[in-house]
């Protein structure tokens, strides 16, 4: 009942407390003589955003930077040694692998397929329905996907009735002998990122076919009537309109692909040879309480990232500046 | 040779159809004009023409060659749409050799033509840029440009001018008639304004709700329309209607009208002679409504009408009069002067009236 009554207070509390803020300031800047006011109302709306951002971002990130300087339990200074452990420990650079193989697959199977359902279905008379079919699998949950993805591999000795849908289906060949898709390494990897693919090439599908709807049917038209065969008119006029769209599907994609945990610990807890860093760091974590080498990990995934995002960051900047 | 032959063409959208039995066939090098009212089909039969869309029946052939199941790209034929259409993240420079380079046009040929092209019409300064910084009239030249560099066999231009304020409208609209009688390429273009239509037509095709009304030069549509919709549509202010009887009197036919009587010229009332019953509609253009002079000593009867509004345009005068219960239009010297409520003494040129069959509409004469 205590928490009842702390959670309706934070939920009326913060907005209070900010349009309180608001008011006050504004107030104050309003008394200010007409010269200082011009450059301290900006930091004033800001100053609640960087507040937030400080405490809830910039602390944990420094904090964690901290953390991987120092050694499991966080009392001394272990020089790069967490470091060290990234880049040479063998289960570490498996997981590693495993990142740069999602990385590339995923973002590529659900870009290209989000595209291809996109492109495909743009022109059928069932559009909606099609569509939606592929979209359904965002509304089941990472887990939820995971553990069907879990049955639909499923293996048993040969001999024995197969319950897993792939084996079941493909023994309907005759001669064909059951295979343990999710324990041999690497392809088991693969199979771990079609799961995902299932689930968010609808994501990718429906941005990228707004942006199909965004081009002029003229244009199109008019390519089709300038000598442009559908090949051609794909690749010289839709795909460079749609250019910018995919390129923040593919951000986006990279950023999931560098950070997914939950099929694989669902699907095979790690086994096998399928661990990524962000599964490695989980383990650091709450198995072997090795806060800095788990630190390590956090920091060097955010390294990953930063590229993405400067990229994303530019392409606002240009997006504004041709506006 | 690039005629272009439209037989027994008909469109149907489901239910709706919204060309009905079309055939026209455009001469190789003419000028054809389409135009009708909004909706009428205009823009679906041009797309019909370029293949982006099927026609229901009928055939359809470009240069004797049928086309119906050609896909647009191999029909040899350029359009201008109506929102240019340009490739937005193209140049100026690459939209015209789009199309010549998806037909492995060799490059020099390219550049030549582009260039050509781009200073006849007078966008070469703007190769570089892309259709985001180029102003309505501009892009208008560069969808134009683009449809030329490709020399095709037929030019389809749907209301190319509609987008452009009313003093550009005029200058491209001559520049098009120049462009066209040096390329002495065939061109369907479609308009609603009628003004375009009479101004650049070598034939015009009038339309309404999907159906081919008259098919013939400008000045035979002017003055011989078909019917009483081609009548009305064509000519500004438009025709005055007004419900007639034909009376058979000594020596000839007079017109009846309510406040309007007229003797038919003899020509004219041989050919009224034909009409099924004695009621007609009367059609009257503006300018052949004149101010009689009272002391002029002429055969053409008078009618007293009273002024109701007036319009001074400058180089002419439209004033509308009340003529018992019928309205009626009248183009005027710009020196008369005239007030509302004046009492009009006028004449109607007896000569130019148009006479239509109030059941079918069709012309009598
Ligand atoms: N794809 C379509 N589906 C259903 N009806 C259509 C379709 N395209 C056009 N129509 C209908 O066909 C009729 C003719 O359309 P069209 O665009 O040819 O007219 P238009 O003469 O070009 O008119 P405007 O001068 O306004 O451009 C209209 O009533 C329109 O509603
Ligand atoms: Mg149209």
């Amino acid at each position: 009942m205590d928490r009842l009554w702390l959670a309706a207070a934070v939920v009326a509390g913060i907005p209070l407390l900010l349009v309180g803020y608001i008011t006050l300031a504004e107030g104050a800047v309003s008394r200010l003589p007409g010269r200082g006011s011009g450059w301290i109302r900006p930091w004033l709306w800001l100053a609640p955003g960087l507040f937030f951002i400080t405490v809830f971002l910039i602390y944990p990130t420094v904090g964690t930077l901290r953390l991987s300087f120092l050694g499991p339990d966080s009392t001394r200074p272990v020089g790069l040694a967490n470091y060290v452990f990234v880049f040479t420990d063998k289960s570490m650079l498996v997981a590693l692998r495993n990142n740069g193989l999602w990385l590339v697959l995923f973002t590529l199977l659900t870009v290209g397929l989000g595209l291809l359902v996109a492109v495909l279905t743009d022109r059928v008379r069932y559009e909606a329905a099609a569509k939606s079919l592929v979209f359904l699998p965002m509304a089941v949950s990472f887990t939820a996907a995971s553990v069907i993805w879990k049955f639909m591999f499923d293996y048993r000795p040969p001999g024995t009735p197969q319950t897993g849908t792939l084996n079941a289906v493909l023994s309907l060949i005759p001669g064909f002998q059951p295979r343990a898709w999710l324990i041999n390494p690497p392809l088991n990897n693969v199979f771990l990122i079609v799961a995902a693919v299932w689930v968010w090439t609808g994501f990718c599908m429906v941005i990228l076919s707004a942006a199909l709807k965004g081009i002029p049917s003229e244009v199109q038209e008019a390519a089709r009537v300038d000598g442009a065969t559908e090949w051609q008119l794909f690749w010289r006029i839709t795909f460079p309109l749609l250019g910018s769209t995919v390129a923040v599907a593919i951000t986006i994609m990279v950023v999931f692909a560098l950070k997914t945990f939950d099929v694989v610990y669902v699907m095979t807890n790690g086994n096998y040879d399928t661990q990524n860093t962000a599964f490695a760091q989980y383990e650091q974590l709450f198995v072997n309480h090795d806060f800095g080498h788990a630190a390590a990990i956090g920091v060097v995934l955010l390294i990953a990232i930063l590229p993405v995002l400067a990229f994303n960051l530019r392409r606002f900047q240009q997006q504004e500046s041709t506006r | 040779m690039a005629n272009v032959t439209l037989e027994h063409v008909s469109k149907r959208f489901g239910q709706a159809e919204v060309v009905r039995d079309l055939s026209i066939d455009v001469v190789d090098r003419e000028f054809l004009v389409l135009v009708g009212p909004s909706g009428c089909g205009k823009s679906t039969i041009l797309r019909m023409i370029a293949g982006l869309e099927d026609a229901s029946s009928g055939s359809i052939s470009i240069g004797a060659r049928l086309v119906n199941d050609v896909p647009p790209k191999d029909r040899d034929i350029a359009m201008v749409f109506q929102n240019y259409a340009l490739y937005p993240h193209m140049n100026v420079h690459d939209n015209m050799a789009f199309g010549l380079r998806l037909r492995h046009t060799p490059k020099p040929e390219i550049e030549r033509r582009v260039k050509q092209t781009a200073q006849m019409l007078g966008i070469d300064h703007l190769l570089g840029r892309k259709p985001k910084q180029l102003s309505g009239g501009q892009r208008q030249r560069v969808a134009l440009g683009r449809a030329i560099v490709r020399e095709p066999l037929v030019f389809l231009m749907d209301e190319p001018l509609s987008n452009l304020d009313a003093k550009l409208r005029v200058q491209t609209r001559a520049e098009l008639i120049k462009l066209h009688q040096r390329l002495q390429t065939t061109v369907v273009y479609v308009t609603h304004d009628q003004v375009e239509a009479m101004t650049m037509g070598s034939r015009i095709a009038v339309l309404n709700n999907g159906e081919l009304q008259q098919l013939a030069s400008p000045a035979q549509i002017y003055s011989h329309p078909a019917n009483v919709f081609v009548a009305g549509f064509i000519g500004s202010p438009g025709m005055n209607f007004l419900n007639a009887r034909l009376i058979r009197a000594a020596g000839g036919i007079e017109v009846q009208a309510a406040g309007l009587t007229l003797r038919l010229p003899p020509a004219l009332a041989a050919k009224a002679m034909s009409a099924p019953g004695a009621d007609v509609i009367l059609g009257i253009r503006p300018e052949d409504v004149r101010k009689s002079e009272a002391d002029r000593n002429n055969a053409e009867p008078q009618a007293q009408a009273r002024v109701e509004v007036v319009e001074h345009m400058g180089s002419e005068l439209f004033v509308y009069l009340r003529l018992a219960e019928d309205t009626l239009t009248a183009r005027l010297d710009p020196s008369l002067e005239v007030a509302p409520g004046d009492t009009l003494p006028v004449s109607v040129n007896p000569e130019r009236v148009h006479l239509f069959d109030p059941q079918t509409e069709r012309t009598l004469l």
